[in-house]
């Protein structure tokens, strides 16, 4: 386990935490940016670039940006006089240990069976276009009919109605 | 000695290199070139701001300035003092900590797309598969910092400011992406290594840069238009017009951290002049065959200083845009135009070689051109503006 | 403890972090973040097993992962959009208030 991988976890675990704790909902969506941004420098460590760069490009770039987008439009900055949490929010977070002990029992469990160490893939973009265009020609089509529905679906959703004139 | 004078940089750095110890060589190296891209690049952010204040003036009819030193060479450097000198105020209500970081990580992101720059032969600092995927993934990071800064401000016109900058960036982008996929798909590969590799062949005299094809031709256009929207330069100004919003996203902001966002600014533009010249106009070659004999990064830099020319002049012409006229402009016009070029560039490939494809190709673009242009007029939106007066 | 577990490890830790946002926020927003941690995580996971998995060059994880992204854009655009429009109509964003089936 290298240093660089435990820096990068803990990055990517604080801006997870911070996401979901702060206070101003700004900045969580500041936070959860740090969170992409670690994931993306994770997936570059795993010799990932194509993943890593789309990942910078999509989430950062775009994801981010929407999220502020949304929460500016809907004066979501302003913290709720009953607090940031819902009323359950120890079911929640019972239910959410309860995943991650879950999870982490059966890593630990399985780690004698996980392989050790393997040489670097080291793919090209060349070889994701290929594989893009031949073994997996069928899922881009969907998701490029999907991407064109969620455009069209997501500017119907958010237009303003006819006749309700503000 | 031609050749020595091609590649005296990258000799300069080997020779230092080899001076150093062997655990060090590797580190010494790339930070080498890390000095030099920031020291060369504020540098012709100094000449470019001169340029600019001096060619604007010389278009408006005065002097520009003309105080500091001969003819006012030194006023970069006056400017410079002054920034650094003068008082960091920061708003009471402002969020100490996001405003603080705001013009940080736009500097930081604007000098990490030099990274996979070709800057002449053997003169790209990281050879990546995918560079030019890391070119626009850092571009992308740009717009939260703009965002950050805005709403990190707490005032009005900062908010708006940034709110439009988003807007406009996020708007623009895609084409700014869709054309440079023309290249891609012309050239099969990401790598900006390889692109500058396919434009530097000469057929009688000429070289096959992208720009004299027709999708080229189209391309470039598109791209100058959206590189020109993606800086927030003039006529699509609009976050920082100072009529309308004080300075926009940075009104806040004073001293140093201002002219880390002036810094960020016009390096955005150098860099991405440098894309330009990369993707359209053959970037390190020469645009005749008889000329290679001068260095290759010469070249470079006279398409990039020759592009931030024409970014000035632009800026000395034309009238800026209203909201809706630029938005409108982007997704009813410049992204439609866009993805009927990629057509085109598709056509091209599979043509194969022959004068058909020139017919076909250019038939293609300026029908495409016509039929929209025509569309926009009937619908009024990217019509020239007609103006009524109350009576 | 091996490279693979500990990718493994992070990635279950952002998953859970991700779902107690999502359960425990009253902001509809910040649910959509938590969803698009939890969507991250599972990234991560299959990167982490293509990398050190079998066969690596044949790109499986990978291409999930890339699939996964352009998905999870869908996702949050055509989520953020919704939320957009309740506010719009309920004027809240706090979803212990959107409890009504009646607009």
């Amino acid at each position: 386990m290298s240093p660089t991988f435990w820096i990068l976890s803990a990055l990517t675990v604080f801006g997870a935490v911070a996401a979901v704790t702060l206070k101003n909902t700004v900045h969580c969506a500041l936070a959860v940016t740090i969170a992409f941004a670690g994931l993306a420098l994770l997936y570059l460590q795993l010799d990932a670039q194509f993943a890593g760069f789309a990942q910078i490009l999509i989430y950062i770039g775009a994801v981010a940006i929407l999220v502020v987008f949304a929460i500016l439009l809907t004066r979501g900055s302003e913290t709720p006089k009953e607090g940031i949490f819902s009323p359950s929010w120890f079911i929640g977070m019972t239910i959410a240990a309860g995943v991650f002990a879950m999870l982490g029992w059966a890593v630990i469990q399985s780690v004698h069976v996980l392989p050790h160490q393997a040489a670097s893939p080291n793919p090209t973009v060349n070889d994701i276009g290929n594989a893009l265009m031949g073994r997996y020609v069928l899922p881009l089509e969907i998701v490029a009919l999907l991407l064109t529905a969620a455009l069209v679906g997501a500017v119907i959703v958010a237009m303003h109605e006819k006749g309700e004139s503000k | 000695m031609v050749s020595t004078l091609d590649q005296i940089f990258v000799l300069l750095k080997h020779w230092i290199v080899a001076h150093m110890p062997a655990a060090l060589q590797s580190v010494v190296g790339v930070l080498l070139s890390v000095v030099c891209i920031i020291a060369v690049f504020p540098a012709l952010f100094a000449i470019s701001v001169l340029l600019e204040r001096k060619g604007l003036g010389r278009m408006q009819n005065r002097l520009g300035p003309n105080r500091v030193g001969p003819f006012g060479i030194l006023q970069p450097v006056a400017d410079g003092i002054k920034s650094l000198t003068k008082e960091d105020i920061v708003p009471v209500g402002a969020d100490r900590v996001v405003h603080f970081l705001a013009p940080v990580s736009m500097v930081a992101v604007v000098f990490m797309g030099y990274a996979v720059l070709p800057m002449g032969r053997n003169m790209t600092l990281v050879h990546m598969d995918a560079a030019l995927l890391f070119y626009f993934a850092m571009g992308a990071s740009t717009e939260l910092s703009v965002f950050m800064a805005g709403w990190s401000s707490r005032n009005k016109y900062s908010l708006l400011g940034a709110m439009r900058a988003v807007a406009q960036m996020i708007s623009y982008e895609v084409p700014l992406l869709l054309s440079s996929v023309g290249v891609v798909m012309a050239t099969g590969s990401l790598s900006l290594d390889k692109i500058v590799e396919v434009q530097n062949q000469y057929s009688f005299g000429l070289p096959h840069w992208f720009i004299f094809t027709p999708w080229g031709l189209a391309s470039f256009v598109l791209f100058a238009i959206a590189a020109t929207a993606e800086t927030n330069r003039s006529p699509f100004d609009l976050p920082e017009g100072e009529s309308e919003l004080v300075a926009g996203y940075f009104t806040e902001y004073s001293g140093f951290k201002f002219a880390e966002f002036f810094l960020a600014e016009y390096v955005g533009m150098l860099s991405v002049s440098g894309l330009g010249a990369t993707l359209f106009l053959g970037g390190w070659s020469a645009p005749f065959s008889f000329l290679q004999f001068i260095p290759s990064w010469i070249w470079f830099f006279s398409k990039v200083m020759l592009s931030i020319c024409v970014l000035i002049w632009l800026r000395g012409t034309l009238p800026r845009l209203r909201q809706d006229q630029l938005m409108n402009f982007a997704w009813k016009f410049v992204i439609p135009f866009t993805l009927l070029n990629l057509v085109d560039v598709a056509v091209w490939r599979f043509m194969g070689e022959g004068w058909a494809r020139w017919i076909v190709c250019s038939a293609i673009v300026v029908i495409a051109y016509v039929v929209m242009v025509r569309a926009g007029m009937r619908r009024k939106n990217i019509a020239p503006r007609t103006y009524r007066y109350a009576e | 403890m091996t490279p693979l577990a500990g990718y493994l490890l992070v990635a279950a830790l952002v998953f859970a972090v991700g779902l107690a946002g999502a359960l425990t926020r009253r902001n509809a927003i910040l649910v959509l973040i938590g969803i698009e941690l939890m969507l991250n995580a599972a990234n991560l996971n299959l990167i982490a097993f293509w990398r050190y998995g079998p066969h690596p060059e044949l790109l499986t994880g990978v291409m999930f992962a890339v699939f996964s992204i352009a998905v999870a854009a869908a996702e949050a655009a055509v989520g953020l959009g919704l939320v957009i429009s309740i506010y719009r109509h309920a004027h809240t964003t706090d979803l212990d208030e959107m409890n009504r089936m009646k607009g």
